[in-house]
């Protein structure tokens, strides 16, 4: 099988499950439709040949914050808390906007022609964690400290939230 | 992309060896777990079907297709089939990345004992377990019972509790190796210089993080019988719930191979070059996979062991185990291993790191814990 039909296969699967995400009734499904679209995209990665990538969006989105959010849907009463319809106004709008977006875009890509980057300048190795991580530590130095340190303030600021005051009740 | 080639033959056919070795270790764990709590609360055990009740897990696998395969009202059909299905085909994917042996030469073809060698291996085995929280947690909401969905939603937070450690833990052993790779891991370890002895601290916080995320007892929350009848398989019958309770002795035996390979040298064991001048390289790297094995089959004795010693934790004391107790423990291990490195004598500091530490918890202990009045 050549890589281009695995792209096209991997490319259609992508987008279908993304559209099921948005058009499944269930909110369940909706994330569980959410977690093969990254599936997918992890896919994707793998073609790239950027493996570090691939196996970091599984754990961060697939593995974590997925979960997280299958965790908080599985607390609603679905039942009771069932979104009312949209309006056909906000049906009409909706479409609208969605097609003049789809419209613009493909102006802008059959406008400019995308250089596919040239084969002597192409290296193998440039997904591959070695890589990153040296790249990281020595041309990006300075973002990647300032990133770790935002996420260090996030993360205190997500427990300082999640503290029981005192005097609170216990649930 | 041949299809054909002797490589992809080569490989299928060891990941089905693997898979048959892996399925037959979980269905034995199952007999020997039931001897195993028989010997020590001084019973006999499972002792009819077959000599020594050999056959007892035939008679088990017979007994759970025969039941009646029961899906509840009111309940999501598919995904309640799906949920026992992911739970076994994420506890039988982590094996893909495990070294179970360096390379054998048949027939002048060389072959590697191991389903895939990438340079991520051990983030693999780390995507793959916290995915492994997704078959408990759809299986116990599509039931449509409110102790299901609680033991659900218990594992959930519980597995993402226990990975932060888990990933610290593994992040000091990166520091040694340098890399991601499984194997790389575990050639760093050859002739005796086992990860083990320079990463105590770090294999006592992988091994509890392992109990935590296989959902074993003293950590089994998610099916706690007194609190949630079943926990999230209450609703699960037949060979659904067969899979279920397959699935944790397949991740059990698998979690075990992973530590054999993080702490306990892979497939290296004592006398392997004494082997390979005797009787050949082959016999010896087929001997590192029974060791391989029998170091998992270990972890798996030290599984039940706990299960049938220790009782269940309270879901909060649970909680600040993880958060309070194993997380700082592990980013204190990171620091003292990197500062080993650094000056570079990793032994000592690994030792003087925990002398350094019961020191700290005791003198913690003395000034600032006040003692009760007996």
């Amino acid at each position: 099988m050549a890589i281009s039909n695995i792209w096209y296969f991997l490319s259609a699967l992508t987008l279908l499950s993304a559209l099921m995400v948005v058009l499944a009734k269930n909110p369940i499904h909706s994330v569980l439709y959410l977690v093969f679209t990254f599936f997918c995209i992890s896919g994707h990665y793998v073609l790239l040949n950027a493996q570090f990538l691939m196996a970091v969006n599984i754990i961060v989105y697939a593995g974590a914050i997925m979960v997280l959010f299958l965790f908080v849907i599985m607390m609603f009463d679905l039942k009771k808390n069932q979104p009312e319809s949209k309006s056909s106004l906000t049906k009409l709008a909706g479409s609208v906007v969605a097609g003049t977006l789809l419209v613009l875009f493909i102006a802008l890509l059959r406008k400019n022609t995308l250089q596919a980057p040239l084969e002597a300048n192409f290296k193998s190795q440039t997904g591959m964690v070695e890589t990153l991580g040296k790249l990281l530590y020595t041309e990006y130095l300075l973002p990647f400290e300032l990133i770790s340190i935002l996420f260090f303030v996030a993360m205190v600021g997500a427990v300082m939230l999640g503290k029981r005051e005192a005097g609170e009740r216990n649930f | 992309m041949e299809l054909l080639s002797d490589l992809f033959l080569a490989k299928a056919a060891f990941i089905g060896i693997v898979f048959a070795i892996t399925l037959g270790v979980a269905a034995y764990s199952t007999y020997f777990e039931r001897k195993i709590a028989a010997f020590m609360q001084d019973r006999i055990g499972p002792d009819r079907a077959g000599p020594f009740g050999i056959l007892q897990p035939l008679a088990d696998a017979v007994k759970m297709f025969m039941k009646e395969d029961f899906i509840p009202a009111n309940s999501n059909k598919w995904l309640f089939i799906a949920g026992p299905c992911l739970s076994m085909l994420t506890a039988l994917m982590t094996s893909a990345v495990v070294p179970f042996g360096d390379t054998v030469t048949i027939g002048g073809t060389t072959f590697d004992l191991q389903g895939i060698d990438v340079n991520i291996g051990i983030l693999w085995v780390f995507g793959i377990v916290s995915l492994g929280v997704y078959g408990i947690l759809i299986g116990g909401w599509a039931s449509n019972n409110k102790y299901s969905l609680l033991g659900a939603i218990r594992a959930a937070s519980q597995n993402i509790s226990y990975e932060l450690a888990m990933g610290l833990a593994i992040i000091a052993i990166l520091l040694f190796t340098g890399s991601l790779s499984t194997k790389a891991i575990v050639e760093g370890q050859q002739n005796g210089h086992w990860n083990i002895f320079y990463q105590p601290l770090g294999f006592i916080i992988f091994l509890i993080c392992a109990f935590a995320e296989c959902n074993r007892t003293p950590f089994d929350l998610p099916e706690c019988e007194t609190e949630l009848i079943g926990g999230y398989h209450t609703e699960y019958s037949s060979m659904k719930l067969g899979f279920y309770l397959f699935a944790e002795y397949i991740n059990m035996f698998i979690s075990g191979a992973v530590m054999a390979t993080l702490y306990f040298g892979g497939y290296d064991y004592p006398g392997i070059d004494f082997v390979t001048a005797q009787f050949g390289n082959n016999v010896a790297v087929f001997v590192g996979m029974g060791a391989l094995i029998g170091k998992s089959l270990l972890f798996v004795f030290v599984f039940m062991w706990v299960r049938w010693t220790l009782p269940r934790f309270r879901y909060d004391q649970l909680m600040g185990l993880g958060w309070a107790g194993l997380i700082p423990l592990s980013m204190y291990n990171v620091v003292v291993t990197a500062f080993g490195i650094l000056i570079g004598k990793p032994f000592t500091a690994g030792v003087v790191g925990v002398i350094l530490l019961i020191v700290g918890l005791f003198v913690h202990d003395q000034l600032f814990v006040k003692k009760k009045i007996a």
